[in-house]
């Protein structure tokens, strides 16, 4: 069949069955409402929309109703109401992939497809459009094809990949070179590369015995499983450092008979990696590490809360599962432990940063809008679905099973007082090395970038889009919590980078991703953009940067969650390092005019229309007016 | 009677009830804290942020935060008013609230909130002047969207009390909004007589009765001559909640 | 020395300027401490000194409302945009949000003078003189045009609320404004 024919067929059947393919996939997931996300993934990938009246069918199916389907659908970056091609292209529109040239890349796509950005070709095959970070930053220019990830690639790769992909339809068929590890294998085959550039002792030492934390923590109490935890100082890996043995003992005290534990695979802060490493080369020491907190905390069901762009890893993680189930070590009667059930489903998202807030999370899980609880109740206390629950982060999960294994006083004796043991890094942006580096906590910024082979270092963005950004002053800052923070994020820029197209960036991002939930976030974030816009452009007094400060502060005191208290730190952060940039940016205006309004282009529209020039501002009229 | 919670706002001692939200056992007091999307009757939301206090020197939303014994509340001080009138700039600044042909002038929340925080510079922000379609299909409400402040309260008078789901939150981010459960509001099962439709549900103009305009007098209106809040902190006055 | 207040009127209404009027026979007393410049109240069309206070009403829709309020602002120590239509363009700002088709512009101009239900216009041209200012593709409120010191609400604004405000700037105090003075309609 011609590609047209194929595509026509494809629409009749379409029609025809939106209802059954909407009856089918409720009926797969048995009508449970709290599986909604899966659902509309399913039939998204079905029908490649869900409009008005399949929104219909699903509330009639799911007793649900159609405003809150539509909530959903148009909450999540990944569901769409407007027919999206079979194939979709997502090209990472991540600060790095712009520094790396992405624009070409686009530049490519549309010109192969004959469409531009965000939309569908005419035959209903392909989609176009940008997505944020999707964590590959180290292998940039990136792309997700469906669920295919297209790393480093040029102008050249694309074309071929676009003519590949326009003749025989399939993206599975674009993996031609593998990346190195488990990538390589059967079930994750992909080209991405994992880029582990410096191995230290907790998480990729060479010898890991699988299973070895498990049975070291069967043997001992649960509560002395927390205390070794607590005592190896441990602190989330997610971004905000919180004492991991201390949420562990809180959930465990909560009066419930239900525990839940989560772990946090959402890895959506801009310039981060690290997860999607772990996850493919060490999945399962982070099953090992659910499965010791559930023994901790008295619980018998987790979530692997799964962003929807690493998809690509599911049918490798569900296999991790099945041979830890088939080893005993997931199930009933875990390990020989009488009485010690545990399971552990995945959840994928679908396209929202803001569901790696843990609470956000959570209310995903449980199929609604990715949107943050109003806290107190804490998720300890009151969490999936009203029990006690913990969210972790891949890293933490994987690092409190080395612990049991190893024992508290081998971590705590690696890092600083208040940073024990060691940290991934995912470093990318101006330098050779890029990717995967763990190492103690304590290091300095310049040792980093001597190690990464950063090229002129001048810009350090240290903690993703929410995280700090310094210049050279502050390179012998430490990486630790007491001093510099980071999930993992670690990016550097020469000094032929601009300052403000960097924080313009992170501010489109948060903007994109903000819920919407609270005035000062969703509204604030705004005005930041469009004042450092008018700062880009030249057009700023040093009254402006008053204001940027001002309007930082509001939002960040004032907003919900860790999203609105922490986006404007780019802002704040770079007026504070890079007040020569800024300075060199502002100037006085001398007539007490707004240097941002234009009357030029103002006029533009009318000069074209009336088919006349202005009385006053054309140069030939202009004298002769006063 | 459930225990005694004693607690400070702005220095001045206070005795709540545990379980209380700040809100509510400041009300009790007859002390003010500005609010929007809380509305007695409703459970809180904690979305519009305006009720935002410090606690024990952290912010925090009044109105979902629960008392706990000794907690110091700052309300009236010169930090949060600046919060507050932020805040109200942006709700005013993210739609298009024209105020001279609002049906809702005089009794809006919003305008009312902005005259009680002295906000007389509206144009700190720059105006987004979005694109809101309006719906008018309904025979006997008229949906403004273009002033909508997100605030919910529609939403949960539909479900809490009305048990129904006329309204509901779509969109994301800054295009986050209110939706209607069907095509448009007269594909809905709204009903003219529903808590959610009624006066006072919706703080500002978005959901306007249809052949009531204008009815209030300009000087009897709810705001005219009383700043909002005065029911509170007055209780006798008669408008008591 | 008597402080030197100019006033115009852009793209509003004059409602502001017959707010001015009401301050009724309070403007003897003002003119004890002001004089009137460059303003529609005295007929004077054209600045002949430089002034302490310019009151704005009205935004931007045209060329010319953009040249005046610059000559404003060239000729006044202080601004004070003065009624809804000044602060954030007001009734004719209607336009900016209904404007979304691919030419905007010429929607605007169509819909006013030849589509819209209420227009009889045999002719069936748009006015383009060539001594009318050029319309601006938005309307643009007096902030975005040039600097502003002052605002006053209101639409109008009561004279009451004008005449506090004139007498506070005129003598350098913060304006002392009773609830209910401060009104956005
Ligand atoms: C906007 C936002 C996004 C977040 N994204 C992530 C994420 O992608 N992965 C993650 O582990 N934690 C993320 N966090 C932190 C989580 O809320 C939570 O603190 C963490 O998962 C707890 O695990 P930990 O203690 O092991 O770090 C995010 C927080 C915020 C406010
Ligand atoms: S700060 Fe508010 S709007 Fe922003 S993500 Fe959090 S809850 Fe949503
Ligand atoms: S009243 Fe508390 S957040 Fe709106």
């Amino acid at each position: 069949m011609k590609t047209a024919d194929i595509c026509f067929h494809l629409k009749c059947d379409m029609e025809k069955s939106a209802k059954s393919v909407v009856a089918s996939v409720c009926k797969k997931f048995d009508h449970d409402g709290i599986r909604i996300i899966d659902i509309l993934r399913e039939v998204q990938k079905r029908l490649g929309c869900i409009n008005g009246d399949t929104m219909e069918l699903l509330a009639d199916e799911l007793s649900s109703h159609r405003v809150e389907i539509e909530g959903l659908v148009s909450f999540y970056s990944f569901f769409s109401e407007e027919p999206k091609g079979n194939i979709t292209i997502r090209l990472c529109d991540d600060i790095i992939d712009r520094f790396a040239g992405v624009k070409e890349i686009a530049g490519v796509f549309t010109d192969e497809l004959g469409i531009s950005m965000n939309e569908t070709t005419a035959d209903g095959i392909f989609s176009l459009e940008y997505t944020p970070c999707i964590g590959m930053s180290d292998q940039a220019p990136a792309a997700l094809i469906n669920d295919v990830v297209a790393t480093n690639l040029t102008p050249r790769s694309a074309r071929t990949l676009a003519r590949n992909l326009k003749k025989n339809h399939d993206p599975s068929k674009l993996v031609k070179k593998r990346g190195d590890g488990n990538n390589a294998g059967r079930l994750i085959n992909a080209m991405v590369r994992n880029n582990i550039r410096r191995k230290g002792e907790v998480l990729f030492a060479d010898r890991i015995s699988s299973g070895a934390g498990l049975r070291a923590a069967l043997k001992r109490k649960p509560d002395e499983v927390i205390q070794d935890v607590r005592d190896s100082g441990l602190r989330g890996r997610g971004g905000a450092g919180f004492s991991t043995g201390l949420k562990w003992d809180l959930a465990a005290r909560a009066d419930a008979k239900e525990r839940y534990v989560i772990c946090n695979a959402d890895e959506g802060e801009p310039g981060t990696f690290k997860d999607r490493v772990l996850l493919t080369e060490r999945a399962d020491l982070m099953f090992e590490g659910m499965t010791i907190a559930a023994y901790a905390i008295g619980s018998k069901k987790g979530i692997l809360y799964l962003r929807a762009e690493y998809e690509y890893l599911l049918p490798y993680l569900e296999s991790v599962l099945g041979k830890r189930r088939k080893a005993g070590r997931l199930g009933k009667n875990i390990s020989g432990k009488k009485g010690f059930t545990f399971e552990i489903r995945i959840q994928l998202g679908a396209g929202a940063y803001i569901c790696g807030e843990e609470s956000s999370l959570i209310s995903s899980c449980e199929g609604l809008r990715g949107e943050p609880k109003n806290r107190p109740p804490f998720p300890v206390e009151k969490g999936y679905l009203g029990h006690p629950t913990i969210v972790n982060n891949v890293e933490t999960f994987c690092c409190a099973a080395r612990i049991l294994d190893k024992g508290a006083h081998w971590f705590s004796a690696i890092g600083t007082d208040e940073s024990r043991g060691t940290k991934l890094l995912s470093i990318a942006g101006d330098c050779s090395k890029p990717g995967i580096y763990e190492m103690p906590f304590g290091m300095k910024v310049s040792d980093v970038l001597d190690m990464a082979g950063a090229e002129d270092p001048a810009i350090v963005q240290v903690g993703g889009a929410s995280g700090e950004m310094i210049g050279r002053t502050a390179f012998n800052r430490r990486i630790c919590f007491e001093d510099l923070p980071t999930g993992g994020s670690f990016m550097t820029f020469s000094s032929n980078r601009n300052v403000l197209s960097i924080v313009d960036y992170f501010l489109e991002f948060f903007i994109h991703e903000s819920c919407g939930y609270c005035t000062p976030c969703r509204v604030g974030n705004v005005f930041l953009r469009e004042r450092i816009q008018k700062v880009m452009n030249g057009f700023a007094e040093e009254a402006d940067l008053e204001y940027l400060k001002d309007l930082s502060t509001t939002i960040m005191m004032t907003s919900r969650c860790g999203l609105g208290n922490t986006s404007p730190k780019p802002v704040v952060s770079s007026i504070a390092h890079f007040p020569i940039v800024y300075a060199s940016l502002t100037r006085e205006s001398t007539q007490g005019f707004q240097a941002s309004f234009d009357i030029q282009s103002a006029l533009a529209e009318s000069r074209r229309i009336a088919r006349r020039q202005s009385m006053i501002y054309d140069p030939v009229y202009g004298e002769s007016s006063e | 009677m459930s225990k005694t919670v004693k607690f400070k706002i702005d220095g001045v001692k206070i005795k709540g009830r545990a379980g209380q939200t700040i809100m509510d056992a400041a009300d009790d007091a007859g002390i003010y804290i500005p609010r929007l999307c809380d509305v007695e009757g409703l459970s809180p939301q904690g979305s519009c942020r305006v009720c935002t206090v410090k606690v024990n020197g952290r912010p925090a939303a009044a109105c979902t935060q629960p008392l706990t014994e000794g907690m110091d509340v700052e309300n009236d001080i010169l930090e949060i008013l600046n919060y507050r009138r932020d805040i109200i700039r942006m709700l005013l600044h993210e739609g298009n609230h024209l105020c001279p042909i609002c049906e809702a002038s005089g009794r809006c929340e919003l305008q009312a909130m902005g005259y009680r925080l002295g906000i007389l510079q509206p144009a700190k922000y720059p105006y987004l002047q979005p694109v809101r379609p309006i719906d008018a299909s309904h025979p006997d409400i008229l949906l403004d969207k273009n002033r909508c402040i997100r605030c919910g309260r529609c939403i949960r008078a539909s479900k809490q009390i009305d048990g129904k789901n006329v309204f509901g939150y779509i969109g994301r981010g800054i295009h986050k909004g209110l939706g209607v459960n069907g095509r448009d509001l007269a594909g809905t099962n709204v009903h003219v007589s529903d808590k959610a439709v009624a006066p006072g549900t919706c703080p500002v103009g978005c959901i306007i009765r249809k052949g009531l305009g204008f009815h209030e007098p300009i000087g009897r209106r709810k705001f005219d001559k009383v700043p909002i809040g005065s029911d509170i902190e007055n209780p006798e006055s008669g408008r008591g909640k | 020395m008597k402080k030197k207040i100019a006033t115009v009127s852009l793209a509003g209404c004059f409602g502001c300027h017959m707010s001015i009027l009401d301050i009724d026979e309070r403007i003897l007393d003002l003119l004890k401490v002001a004089e009137f410049d460059k303003t529609p109240v005295n007929d004077l069309k054209k600045f002949t000194q430089r002034c302490d206070i310019g009151l704005i009403e009205g935004g931007c829709c045209n060329e010319e409302n953009v040249h005046t309020l610059q000559e404003f602002r060239k000729n006044c120590d202080l601004l004070v945009a003065v009624g809804a239509c000044a602060i954030m363009g007001g009734l004719p700002v209607m336009r900016n949000a209904i404007m979304n088709s691919e030419d905007p512009l010429r929607e605007c101009l169509e819909e006013a003078y030849l589509n819209s239900s209420s227009v009889y216009n045999a002719d069936n041209d748009i006015p383009n003189d060539p001594a009318l200012p050029l319309i601006l593709d938005k309307v643009y409120t007096c902030p975005e045009v040039v600097k502003i010191d002052y605002q006053i609400p209101g639409c109008p604004p009561s004279g009451d609320i004008l005449w506090r405000t004139l007498i506070a700037l005129i003598n350098g105090v913060p304006a002392d404004l009773p609830y209910g003075l401060i009104r956005y309609d």
